[in-house]
């Protein structure tokens, strides 16, 4: 029976080791006071240190959060309303909306950046072409013949507004996917007490509705936030001129390994992994909170 | 006299074509104590809904106070709602549930808006938790509470409110049968103390008679019968009313004459008159009104086929003729002895047959735990259908 208990420890700890062994390095390696990943030479925050003198790898980073919390921010409200307005649908049309929203979670990374690359590249050339130049036409010919001008627009370009668009895209069905559950698990005839007693059905929706769903609600945005941050291929074919951390990193690997690329992936892991404690932690509480309320 | 507050006129509700509702016409009085009674499906709790708001008619009209309020949303109406689950707020502590309503932006008769102010909430509030019994558990969780101070709670924030009428689906259904008794006379005293309307829905019949002023039987979307809880037991219009309230042995008889009824080919004394001659007609007869007399001395004869102790009394079954009768008495038959019965005029009560006639048999396959049996599964089906039928 000991026997056998140690040699399940022994087997788990092998399987971590598999995981782990390799994150592992890469953060003592961002340690490391050498130019390499081989040999250690003691420990030393330098590579940190030139990372954030580095202003491209910054700029990467603010583009991420941003880029991030914007779409965590939008998507959360847009999924919210439509688990809403799913959760009042007749089975019948709900549960293909559902699959339909599960869809672009199953589906393969690099087909949805393909897809929205081509969709943006075609949709900016359809508004370039006829919107921008249709306009700038317009002012060139006031110029001409009445000397009077207005201000030029722009020709659009693939950059942080398709990113954001990109984003917000693929954060929408995790956050319906984590507020659903929620409302189901409501009692409906709580909408009906607020109304009985005296909430307008808005009301009831705020006072009543949106505090019970609460949960699903942050839950979802930081599932949407960790996934934006996340992202790699889809940011790639979508981001154009604008760059993110997963962008920059994997620009990085192409020219050199440095161990600043160590540095820059250690605190992408810890940022994800501190975003997944958090849900965790969450959810277990709710748990416990639930088993409690019964 | 008290007079009318709310009317149901020829009121419809159907669901997909499936007629829930059909033409009911009500009303109801002020400070009345009214009871929807019926099994599951008979459209009672739509009744309710539709009173609350929650439901427009298909056809037909609702009036409150003389004025039509068919469109008028639940927020904007006098009536609140103590719901099935209680749908108390999570939420929300006891008091902050209680002060709900109170919180929320009044409308004066000028149509200006204003608030409570927190003193008067509080106030309200408080006064509320002492109606209830429920002083001290303001700052208390919703989940801490047992399923009868979640009831209480539910009742204090519908009446802080102060609402004309008080509309109440199933409350009790969910407490085990001693606090449902304290419950029943718990509310029965809160509704003569706040002197307001109750509307109450129940498939518990014993309910029905210890708390109405009114009851109003319903069945298949129609209303059997209205009336006070001694007319409905003693009077029942049809099989159905006969059969659902109470235990009643139902017979086919014949009206031989005013004041005549034939049952089994012998003549008894009856006290109803109105039929025409040789009419056919149910017979009502409730298991206590059946004196049990030595086998010479009884105008019908049969054989005890089962005696089941009840406490104050035995359930006697008995065969008389191929009928198994229902008889409730303090004497002891045992099981094959021979006995005869003898039932006075008064408790005797014909009715007209109707389309409910000959569905109620007699007690041959009468068994305590079959009622019960059916009895629980009531609840569950009812709901599934209605949240279809909402959806």
């Amino acid at each position: 029976m000991k026997q056998y208990r140690i040699g399940s420890r022994f087997y788990m700890a092998l399987i971590f080791l598999f995981l782990y062994a390799p994150i592992l390095l890469l953060v003592v390696f961002s340690f490391n006071n050498a130019n390499s990943n081989v040999v250690w030479q003691g420990f030393s925050l330098r590579w940190y240190e030139e990372l954030f003198r580095d202003r491209q790898v910054m700029g990467a980073v603010y583009n991420t959060l941003l880029v991030s919390v914007l779409a965590t921010a939008i998507s959360t409200v847009v999924g919210t309303f439509t688990a809403v307005g799913l959760f009042g649908m007749r089975r019948r049309f709900r549960d293909p909306v559902l699959t339909v929203n599960n869809i672009p979670i199953m589906n393969a990374d690099i087909v949805t950046g393909v897809a929205l690359c081509i969709f943006f590249v075609t949709a900016i050339a359809v508004w370039n072409g006829m919107i921008v130049d249709g306009w700038n036409g317009f002012v060139t010919y006031l110029e001409e013949n009445f000397r009077r001008t207005l201000p030029r627009m722009a020709e659009m370009k693939m950059g942080f507004t398709t990113l954001l668009l990109a984003h917000i895209s693929f954060d929408i069905p995790y956050v319906i996917l984590n507020v659903l559950p929620k409302l189901r698990q409501m009692d409906r005839s709580l909408i009906d007490a607020a109304q009985d007693l005296g909430c307008t059905w808005m009301g009831a929706f705020w006072k009543v509705v949106v505090p019970e769903i609460k949960p699903g609600i942050v839950s979802g945005a930081l599932i949407a936030f960790t996934m934006s941050v996340d992202d790699f291929v889809i940011s790639y074919f979508t981001a154009g001129s604008a760059s993110t951390l997963s962008i920059q990193i994997y620009g990085m690997v192409r020219k050199r390994v440095s161990p600043e690329l160590n540095a820059v992936s250690t605190l992408l892991f810890g940022v994800v992994l501190v975003l997944l404690i958090i849900i965790n932690v969450r959810e277990s509480r709710q748990e416990k909170r639930l088993s409690a309320r019964k | 006299m008290s007079k009318e507050l709310i009317r149901l006129s020829n009121c419809t509700m159907a669901f997909d074509g499936e007629v829930v509702l059909d033409g009911i016409n009500l009303y109801i009085n002020d400070k009345e104590f009214l009871t929807l009674l019926g099994p599951s499906g008979c459209g009672k709790t739509t009744t309710l809904r539709i009173i609350g708001g929650f439901q427009t008619p298909t056809s037909g009209d609702v009036f409150f106070d003389g004025v039509r309020i068919n469109s008028v949303p639940p927020h904007k109406r006098a009536v609140n709602t103590v719901f099935q689950k209680y749908a108390l707020f999570p939420h929300l502590n006891v008091y902050e549930n209680i002060a709900f309503g109170l919180r929320l932006a009044k409308t004066d008769k000028d149509g200006k808006r204003y608030k409570l102010s927190e003193k008067e909430i509080d106030q309200r509030v408080m006064e509320m938790l002492e109606v209830v019994n429920l002083r001290g558990f303001e700052k208390r969780h919703i989940s801490q509470l047992s399923g009868g101070q979640q009831q209480r709670v539910a009742i204090a924030r519908a009446l802080v409110n102060r609402p004309k009428v008080l509309l109440l689906d199933e409350p009790l259904g969910a407490l085990d049968l001693k606090l449902r008794k304290d419950m029943q006379n718990e509310l029965k005293r809160i509704q003569q103390a706040m002197e307001i309307t109750f509307i109450y829905v129940t498939h518990d019949q014993e309910e029905a008679l210890a708390m109405s002023d009114t009851v109003v039987v319903m069945d298949a979307g129609k209303i059997q019968q209205i009336g006070t809880p001694e007319d409905i037991y003693n009077e029942p219009k049809n099989a159905f009313v006969a059969d659902f309230i109470g235990e009643s042995n139902i017979l086919d008889g014949i009206m031989r004459e005013d004041g005549v009824v034939e049952i089994f080919n012998r003549k008894f004394k009856c006290l109803d008159s109105g039929f025409e001659k040789d009419e056919p007609v149910d017979v009502v007869i409730r298991p206590e009104d059946v004196d049990i007399v030595p086998e010479n001395e009884g105008q019908l004869k049969g054989t005890v086929t089962s005696v089941t102790f009840k406490g104050v009394h035995y359930d006697t079954i008995v065969d008389f003729y191929g009928f198994k009768w229902l008889i409730q008495t303090t004497d002891f038959c045992p099981v094959d002895s021979r006995i005869g019965i003898k039932i006075d005029p008064d408790g005797i009560h014909v009715m007209k047959k109707s389309h409910y006639s000959g569905m109620f048999g007699d007690y041959s396959s009468y068994s305590e735990e079959y009622e019960e049996i059916s009895d629980a599964s009531i609840d569950p089906e009812e709901e599934e259908q209605e949240d279809e039928n909402e959806e």
